[in-house]
């Protein structure tokens, strides 16, 4: 089967500064990719410009077959395909739980009020905060405010699921609710693509991992290849360094 | 010195009617000044320069010049240009709102910046597009921080409106200086319209203090 996500030959520059140099990954439908490497490698970048967050300066990625750098490609069509979860939530404080997740389904899918709302109580019964739907984000704690955003992301029905770091601003006791969600996100069978510094969840659920640094992909394979067995000195100096 | 009550009461009702037209053209300006300033500050901040630098040497003119020379140049030549004769009123309006509009157009600006970029990413990590973030993310966050600066920008124009007694719009200061004129006398009319002014201002303070606690 064709791949879901084709990245060929993808660089990124900003003035001089080139963060991604020439990437090429293909990436298949229900693969979970988690993305390591040390801090200002470009895998924010690389992350960024799968739904266009960023523009990329060369190369080409394409979703599903349509290229994004395609003029007719309809840039807020792929990205209601492609959804994402911040290192910061983002959520929308001025908005309830609910209100958070439904914008989306109402206001870019269309979907009649009714129809978002019982789609929205079914994701937040599935990460665990059906009793939070009335609240407002600020009001919530961070592994709670991580698991709206998702179920947000997730209410537009996605085929990809992008993660920057989803993990990284929590308190230390609840990465692990957040992690939980994922992880049943991808045994449902979602294709994900995981920047993240939790090697064990790296290991445990990650179908490939891809080592980064200084805008290069430096290595990839299983879990078991890439931390048990890697081939480059770089790879074993950051994992000697993070695990 | 004396001080005379009674021509105050004269003119009571003459300065009523003008603190009405007084409250009126200010809140068409504002609104008017809103609404003109919202595209202003788009305009301003669009990665297109055919846009920006227009609203930008809008903004530099308005903030730059002399509001009565703006009311000047409003009532003598646009209005005429463009009606044919002079309004008093129009050219109040019209002067005051386009004056507004690129002071609210900073403060758009600055309450649309104060905004973290975050949530514009997340808005368009779900698909929106720009003018949808804008509509149900960005600007309803945007506008409770700005209400401070709208209020203080209200009250400015509430005080700036005495100008276009200039024009004889016939407002407070209009019939302060006609007061003045018929009686020469000159406490009792322009300690009563700044009377009126400051009750104006006040109420309003207050009114914008408490949609503040509100929202
Ligand atoms: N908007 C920007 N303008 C200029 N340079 C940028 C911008 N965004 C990122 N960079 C630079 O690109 C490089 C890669 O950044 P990126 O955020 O992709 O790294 P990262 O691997 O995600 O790091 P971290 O683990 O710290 O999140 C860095 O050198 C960074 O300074
Ligand atoms: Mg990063």
């Amino acid at each position: 089967m064709k791949p879901i996500i084709e990245v060929t030959e993808l660089s990124k520059a900003y003035g001089d500064n080139v963060v991604l140099k020439n990437i090429s990954v293909d990436i298949d439908s229900k693969e979970v990719v988690v993305v390591i490497g040390p801090s200002g490698s470009g895998k924010s970048t690389f992350l960024r410009c799968l739904n266009l967050l960023e523009e990329p300066t060369g190369g080409n990625i394409a979703i599903e077959g349509k290229s994004l750098m395609d003029k007719s490609t309809s840039i807020t069509k792929i990205r209601t395909e492609v959804g994402m979860v911040f290192q910061q939530f983002n959520l929308f404080p001025h908005l309830k739980v609910l209100d958070n997740i439904t914008l989306g389904p109402i206001q870019i899918r269309k979907w009649p009020a009714q129809k978002a709302k019982s789609k929205a109580m079914e994701l937040l019964d599935k990460v665990g905060l059906a009793d939070k739907a009335n609240a407002f984000p600020a009001s919530l704690s961070g592994g709670q405010s991580q698991r709206v955003a998702i179920a947000r992301a997730l209410a537009m029905e996605p085929k990809i699921m992008l993660f920057d770091e989803p993990t990284s601003a929590l308190d230390p006791e609840m990465v692990g609710e957040v992690l939980a969600v994922m992880k049943e996100l991808a045994k449902e069978g979602m294709t994900m693509v995981v920047v993240t510094h939790e090697m064990g969840f790296a290991r445990e659920v990650g179908d490939r991992v891809i080592f980064m640094e200084q805008g290069y992909i430096v290595e990839q394979g299983t879990p078991e290849q890439i931390f048990e067995r890697p081939q480059q000195e770089r790879t074993k100096a950051f994992l000697s360094k993070v695990l | 010195m004396d001080f005379r009550f009674d021509i105050i009461w004269d003119y009571a009702p003459l300065l009523l009617k003008g603190t009405l037209y007084t409250i009126a053209i200010s809140i068409s300006s504002i609104l008017l000044g809103s609404i003109l300033g919202l595209g202003v500050s788009f305009g301003k901040m669009s990665s297109r320069r055919f846009l920006r630098w227009p609203m930008q040497s809008y903004v530099n003119f308005f903030r730059g010049t002399p509001l009565l020379v703006q009311i000047y140049i409003v009532h003598f030549g646009l209005i005429p240009l463009l009606y044919g004769k002079t309004n008093a009123l129009i050219a109040a309006i019209t002067a005051l709102s386009l004056n507004a509009a690129a002071y609210t157009a900073e403060i758009y600006r600055a309450g649309i910046q104060s905004i973290d970029k975050g949530q514009m990413e997340a808005a368009k990590s779900l698909g929106m597009t720009h003018a949808q973030a804008m509509r149900f993310v960005i600007l309803p966050q945007a506008i409770r921080r700005m209400i401070p600066a709208f209020g203080n920008e209200f009250i400015v124009l509430v005080k700036d409106s005495s100008l276009v007694a200039l024009i004889t719009a016939p407002e407070i200061m209009y019939w302060s200086n006609a007061m003045k004129a018929q009686y020469i006398r000159v406490w009792e009319p322009y300690l009563a319209a700044a009377f009126i002014y400051f009750v104006l201002t006040y109420f309003l303070s207050k009114l914008l203090a408490a949609v503040e606690r509100k929202v």
